[in-house]
């Protein structure tokens, strides 16, 4: 095995395309906010702010995802995607950054900045029963909330990181010890991600429409988090297998990867009909205006996100040799991660932006550019801070000559 | 008249075993079978299986149970005796669809899950009452099984191969006459 290929160096090239893809989502916010006005003056460039938050809350919850699927691994006691395990740890290092713009974004929105989050101006639970009958809920209880899920994500990744090279500086790590620290940590993740998950995307993401409630929206919202992970992590692999890095993922891994995207799609198209099901089924008009404001303002938003995150994954995914095809599994990720991207667009807009939407943009585009830019710019660089092969760790050698 | 013997590699190990099929075929010699305790990874390709076809199986069941779920639901809920879904128009079958997912789903999922363990029951003959084809009753404890049928001269090519490579025992179980082809 060729040894100088375990220690990634970022190729100028990518290292270029990120600053160029900031500078093109720079220059395109700044546009963004001097041309994202209209003659409502409550207005108050609601679809750039809401653009910002959609771009980073994607972004993070990549990373997020990535690190629920390396805990998973752990707490599972998995082997088989050890040798992948340093491209996921890349993946959860953007966690801290993505968590820093929402931070930003709640305290710009708590100064009355913009008008996001209606729940966040006092005056108007002063005149909605509804909203007045949820402020205990939120209010100063949803900033400590907030404040705790960061804290709890941050520490949760950057510990599994810090026990993952530890381990690999020493010599030989005899009872596994670094491995098992991880496993209980991995397992702990495990039970506060399963709460935080759901009560994080409540918070943040269905506290835009607060009239409006679904006991199913954390999980969905949690799947397409998934997804993005999956999609994220196998397009990083066989790029890094194009460039001659990771010799020892076997192709059996990626295929294992590419049944992820696969089924995972189908966990997202799972819930998002469970949750629409319900809703058409039942027929109540508080529940029901949610998909009435998308159905009138967003048809052809809404069939695009169900087609390309649905049938596309199906049909390009579903044999075998499409999943060991690397040009295919980049064709078919691509899209499924823009698709995922205008899903978390059509979970924010209607509720901020509403019948003032005019469409999909260069405004849109434009700010995914930039938080595109700024995760490939850290994730490349964090996979150059260790070795791209894990060397301390139980179950490396089954992983590397993992077949199926 | 052609004659071919019966030979059994039996090796204590996976490992070894492997090896000996892959010299095996590279010198030309067909591996009938394989018998193994429990599943080996990458087995298949080194003895020369082909790729199963139960997949393409799968997806012909599958939309079998589609098809056949939605003929149903259409007869009984839409033609026959038209059913009002939460109140909403019924007067064809796209109107109501989100209703009729789950249904179909479970159907194609019934299809393909029970057509494939049929078809793997039926093709391997693994039907109640059916007699044990292992040849030696230790591969379903701890040993593995190299099955050959071989000419004589193959034989002692095999033979070398198999003791070369680690076979704890091999062993000849008579011969097999062949009805030559007129």
């Amino acid at each position: 095995m060729n040894t100088d290929k375990l220690q990634f160096t970022v190729p100028p090239k990518a290292k270029m395309a990120s600053f160029i893809l900031m500078a093109i989502g720079l220059i395109s916010i700044i546009a963004m906010f001097m041309m994202d006005t209209n003659e409502d003056p409550e207005y108050n460039h609601n679809r750039a702010w809401s653009n910002i938050f959609s771009s980073a809350f994607f972004f993070m919850g990549i990373s997020l995802a990535a690190a629920f699927f390396l805990g998973l691994q752990y707490a599972a006691e998995a082997g088989w995607a050890t040798t992948i395990k340093r491209v996921m740890e890349a993946v959860t290092m953007y966690l801290p950054w993505g968590l820093s713009f929402l931070m930003l974004f709640f305290i710009v929105s708590q100064l009355h900045l913009n008008h996001f989050y209606v729940w966040m101006d006092p005056t108007v639970a002063e005149h909605d029963p509804i909203v007045a009958s949820k402020m205990g809920y939120f209010g100063a209880f949803w900033w400590i909330r907030t404040v705790l899920y960061m804290i709890a994500w941050i520490w949760f990744t950057f510990k599994l990181r810090k026990n993952s090279i530890d381990a690999d500086k020493l010599d030989i790590d005899v009872n596994n010890s670094y491995h098992w620290k991880n496993v209980k940590l991995g397992a702990w993740f495990m039970v506060v991600f399963g709460v935080t998950s759901s009560t994080s995307a409540w918070d943040w993401l269905l506290s835009i429409d607060i009239h409006w409630f679904s006991t199913l929206y954390g999980w969905y919202a949690f799947s397409g988090m998934w997804i993005s992970a999956m999609v994220t992590i196998t397009m990083l692999i066989v790029w890094l297998k194009k460039l001659g890095y990771l010799d020892f993922v076997t192709e059996s891994t990626v295929h294992d990867m590419g049944k992820w995207m696969f089924a995972i799609s189908f966990l997202w198209t799972y819930l998002y009909f469970s949750q629409f099901m319900l809703i058409w089924y039942s027929d109540i008009p508080e529940e029901v205006i949610y998909f009435q404001t998308r159905w009138e303002s967003y048809k052809a938003l809404m069939w695009t996100v169900l087609f390309v995150n649905f049938a596309f994954p199906m049909v390009m995914l579903m044999s075998r040799d499409s999943k060991r095809n690397f040009f295919f599994l980049i064709f078919v990720g691509t899209i499924i991660l823009v698709g995922h991207f205008l899903d978390v667009i059509m979970m924010v807009m209607p509720g901020t932006v509403g019948h003032h939407w005019t469409g999909l943009s260069w405004m849109e585009f434009g700010t995914f550019f930039f938080f595109l830019g700024l995760f490939i710019y850290v994730v490349l660089n964090a996979l150059t801070k260790a070795p791209l092969r894990v060397k301390n760790h139980p179950y490396i050698n089954e992983s590397l000559h993992h077949s199926i | 008249m052609a004659t071919k013997q019966i030979i059994h590699g039996v090796f204590g190990d996976e490992v070894p075993m492997m090896e000996a099929c892959k010299k095996l075929r590279a010198s030309g010699i067909r591996v009938k079978d394989v018998f193994s305790p429990f599943p080996v990874h990458g087995l298949d390709p080194v003895i020369g299986v082909p790729r199963t076809r139960l997949a393409i199986c799968a997806f012909i069941y599958g939309i079998t149970g589609t098809s056949l779920a939605t003929l149903m639901m259409w007869y009984m809920q839409i033609h026959d005796w038209p059913a009002d879904i939460g109140g909403k128009p019924n007067w064809a079958y796209y109107f109501n669809i989100p209703a009729f997912i789950p249904i179909t789903f479970e159907s194609t999922v019934f299809c393909a899950a029970h057509g494939m363990a049929l078809t793997y029951l039926l093709r391997c003959w693994l039907v109640p009452g059916a007699k044990a084809k292992n040849p030696d009753p230790r591969t379903t404890d701890d040993k593995f099984l190299v099955y050959l049928e071989l000419n004589d001269e193959q034989a002692k090519k095999a033979d070398a191969i198999l003791k070369d490579n680690g076979a704890e025992e091999v062993n000849y179980k008579g011969t097999l006459y062949i009805e030559p082809a007129y």
